[in-house]
């Protein structure tokens, strides 16, 4: 059987889900639960000068019937005193010695870190990770995403964690910056063992529509909280590729965070160059038991594609994700619909002729409503099988072009591609669009 | 349905592009919009959505054979997957409003112009309030005391209750102000020529009449019924009826499956469904046929009744066995046999109202008696009136009445404007 254990940066779990920092690490009861339950690591809800939280807490989007496709917080670093905190984590400490036990901090000045860094290694704690990430309360404050947005103060002050630190470090990175590489490499200089990313996004959930104030509401007022939950997945797997591939910063183990909920989003931040995983959305949504899926599922694909262990694959897609200048400008795919498996829904016409490249007709009878795709019009854009309701039902074929592969950076080379407004050159030209006017025929 | 199950029912819509449930629906309700509204908790413009293209929005959404129509048309069927409960949908977004007493319409700016409704069916309410929201006046004449005719009185009551039916009717009235004047059966004509007199123009939505006579020897013995009577019985006096051991209900359309679910349900043990052609050529849909299979009726197929038994009251039927030639029923000789049985429903159709239209001057019918009108405005041959419902269709659903009662009062707008040209 494929072996789950990870040593991520010098810190050893028997498995690469941990809980991230966060409610559901809010206490040694949680943790030792979620051990329990099977997860391999935790990084402790936030540690500093405790705060005070407000009610409610938490905003949610749901897709149709879908519950929490996207959450919110707007909760602090934790609300409990410091002593409780250290007495749980040496309790948990002493019940599982081989799980990762992961300190997250968040103070001010250099004694309060040189202190909370003592007092969470004394306790036992196997690691420690930096929260410059936080995009609500603390920031304002001038901690949390006020560090993780000014590399010079992240890397001052990993510079100071570094030096007091004797467990391996990871600094937490927030993405709310327009270039995930400078709180990176700010992070490397400063000699972080690792990165973990990406802490939550900035975010307003909704607006009650009879009172007007922003979800979550708080006594008929809200603030911006830390987006997070699946649909940050797409987000976070760019910002970790952006780590993995840089020369400077690929050197540091990287923590996926952000949207994993399966075994698949965990095979996917892997392959993209993380070794470990953080999880607490889909904790908070479906409880610790949520972690059955993902460990039997991770084992499984380890199993069908003969990795023994999890660095057997950490960062293959990584070759694969490329510069747009460096796509084959030659490749075609064109759609290709089953008759057997279309239900006749003909989303697919209406996507491709409203929102797209007017590719597929319909006939219009009753006996037939399956579309035609209109081959020399599709663009293979991917949106008819992207809507389409039935699985394998609209596929993209490869159509062979008989010419060889050709990028933009090539063509730029010889001279080949668009510079004026009316380029001959241009893509689309010739391509087939449809008079305005018989945009009429619609009408009724 | 609950809002929680709308809600999570509504999500399963895919909005299809020409949704074939819009083509298949008689009023040709937009169902993916509405729906889409459920899910965004607009309640009140689903019910609009509903309302504009059907005036009985709410009864349609139970009495309606979905599975024949919207619900039967949805592409989830294709894939084996359950399709969209369309019906339960429409009724949860139009009840929700009727419960709330919403204003969900007003009547359009006033027209000069006043027009006639005989028959307070589906078609004349209909009728009604499409006038309404063009502005016309509206008055429908109402023989009996309760409006929307076979709606209450007909449709088999496990499908809607008198009170949900009344209930809509009070909602449309509310908002849109037509008049229904009650126990006013338009019977000669000098009443007819009151009523062209004070109207503009006339809308027949008089619907079809009593149970036509089988002209069988022993007819007219006790509790010898008819379908329709017998379930305006159970709708109007539920609680004076007494359904026998042994029923035999004649006939195949849905009529007779309704009427042979409500005898078993009444208490009857034996239900004898009896038709004169096979089973595969039954009028009735395979889904009512089931629901009266599963509470006990028995289908008999292929024979025709010849003679009630009994003295003053039934005890039994004599029938004998049919084949069909050419689309012909004829008789088998020598294979008449004899059911015992307490009651006889005949629900083997009804009979026009042939002698009331007679007193219309130019009213044509066709061979069978159904009134004839102009596909596109409903007028009928005298210019004066127009129609629909089961009076022009021969017997149809709620939702095609309500559909040519709307159509018809556009019809009626049209004419009156091209009159005053």
């Amino acid at each position: 059987m494929p072996d789950l254990s990870i040593d991520f940066a010098g810190i050893k779990a028997p498995n690469p889900f941990w809980l991230a920092s966060g409610p559901p690490t809010n206490s040694g009861y949680q943790v030792m639960k979620a051990f329990d339950a099977g997860w391999g690591g935790a990084v402790w809800k936030t540690l500093g000068v405790p705060i005070v939280n407000v009610s409610s807490r938490y905003g949610s989007i749901n897709y149709r019937d879908t519950r929490m496709a996207g959450f919110n917080n707007i909760e602090l670093i934790t609300d409990r005193p410091l002593s409780d905190n250290l007495h749980e984590i040496e309790e948990v400490k002493k019940h599982f010695p081989n799980h990762a036990v992961i300190a997250s901090l968040m103070v001010e000045s250099r004694d309060e870190w040189e202190q909370i860094i003592r007092d969470v290694e004394n306790a036992g704690a196997d690691g420690i990770e930096l929260n410059f990430g936080c995009p609500h309360g603390m920031c304002e404050r001038g901690m949390g995403s006020a560090v993780g947005q000014e590399p010079v103060v992240l890397e001052t002050i990993v510079g100071w964690v570094m030096e007091a630190a004797k467990v391996p470090v990871i600094t937490k990175l927030t993405p709310n910056i327009s270039h995930i590489v400078d709180p990176g490499l700010a992070a490397a200089r400063g000699g972080s063992d690792a990165v973990s990313l990406i802490n939550t996004i900035k975010s307003i959930m909704g607006i009650d529509l009879d009172t007007y104030a922003p979800y979550p509401i708080v006594d008929n007022k809200g603030t911006n909280g830390g987006y997070c939950g699946p649909a940050v997945k797409p987000i976070a797997l760019e910002m970790v590729k952006e780590l993995a591939q840089h020369p400077e910063i690929r050197h540091m183990p990287i923590s996926g965070i952000g949207g994993i909920e399966t075994w698949r989003d965990a095979v996917e931040f892997i392959l993209l160059g993380a070794s470990s995983l953080q999880i607490c959305t889909a904790v908070m949504h479906y409880g610790f038991g949520i972690v059955r899926e993902m460990k039997t599922g991770l084992l499984e694909f380890m199993e069908q594609k003969g990795y023994e262990k999890i660095s057997d694959f950490v960062g293959l897609a990584l070759p694969n994700v490329t510069e747009w200048k460096h796509l084959n400008l030659n490749y075609k795919v064109v759609a290709k619909i089953d008759q057997e498996k279309c239900i006749g829904c003909q989303l697919c016409y209406v996507a491709c002729d409203d929102g797209a490249h007017q590719a597929i007709r319909v006939i219009g009878s009753t006996e037939s409503r399956v579309p035609e795709i209109i081959e020399e019009n599709c663009v293979g854009c991917n949106l008819c099988a992207l809507v389409c309701p039935v699985e394998e039902c609209i596929t993209m074929e490869h159509r062979d072009q008989g010419i060889a592969p050709v990028t933009w950076d090539e063509l730029a080379e010889r001279g080949k591609i668009p510079t004026t407004f009316d380029d001959d050159l241009a893509g689309g030209k010739g391509h087939h669009v449809p008079r305005p006017e018989e945009a009429f025929k619609f009408r009724k | 349905m609950n809002p929680t199950e709308a809600y999570y029912e509504s999500s399963r819509c895919l909005f299809c592009y020409d949704a074939p449930c819009v083509q298949a629906c008689p009023t040709h309700i937009d169902i993916p919009l509405f729906i889409k509204q459920i899910q965004t908790g607009n309640i009140s413009g689903s019910a609009k959505t509903i309302f504009e293209s059907n005036w009985l929005g709410n009864a349609c959404g139970k009495v309606c054979p979905t599975d024949v129509l919207c619900e039967g048309a949805c592409v989830y069927d294709n894939q084996h997957v359950p399709v969209i409960q369309i019906g339960r949908l429409q009724n949860f977004a139009t009840q929700t409003m009727i419960d709330e007493g919403s204003n969900l319409c007003k009547p359009g700016e006033g027209r000069n112009g006043k027009i006639a409704i005989i028959g307070g069916g589906p078609a004349g309410i209909a009728c009604a309030c499409e006038l309404r929201m063009l502005g016309y006046q509206a008055v429908i004449f109402e023989a009996k005391d309760r409006p929307s005719g076979l709606t209450v009185h007909g449709v088999a009551p496990y499908k809607i209750t008198n009170e949900e039916v009344l209930a809509e009717v009070d909602f449309l009235q509310q908002q849109l102000g037509f008049e229904i004047r009650y126990g006013q059966q338009i019977s000669s004509q000098e009443d007819l020529q009151a009523i062209e007199q004070e109207f503009d123009a006339v809308f027949l939505g008089v619907g079809l009449g009593a149970t036509r006579q089988l002209v069988l020897p022993g007819e007219d013995k006790k509790n010898v019924v008819g379908a329709v009577e017998f379930i305006e019985d159970l709708r109007m006096q539920h609680h004076r009826i007494k359904v026998p051991d042994r029923v035999v209900v004649l006939g195949g359309g849905n009529t007779a499956m309704d009427a042979a679910s409500e005898s078993a349900r009444m208490g009857a043990t034996e239900v004898t469904l009896a038709y004169r052609r096979s089973r595969s050529e039954m009028g009735g849909y395979d889904f009512e046929y089931e629901l009266a299979k599963s509470v006990g009726a028995i289908g008999l197929f292929n024979v025709t009744p010849l003679e009630i038994l009994g003295n003053e009251r039934v005890t039994g039927i004599r029938m004998i066995r049919t084949s069909t030639a050419n689309g012909k029923v004829v008789t088998i000789p020598d294979s008449e046999f004899e059911i015992s049985c307490d009651m006889v429903i005949k629900a083997t159709g009804q009979a026009k109202q042939g002698s009331f239209l007679a007193m219309i001057e130019g009213l044509e019918l066709d061979q069978k008696k159904r009134i004839v009108v102009s596909s596109d405005n409903y007028q009928t041959t005298n210019p004066k009136y127009f129609a629909g419902g089961d009076a022009v269709n021969g017997g149809a659903e709620v939702v095609n009445a309500a559909y040519e009662g709307k159509m018809a009062a556009q019809g009626i707008h049209r004419w009156l404007e091209s009159k005053q040209e």
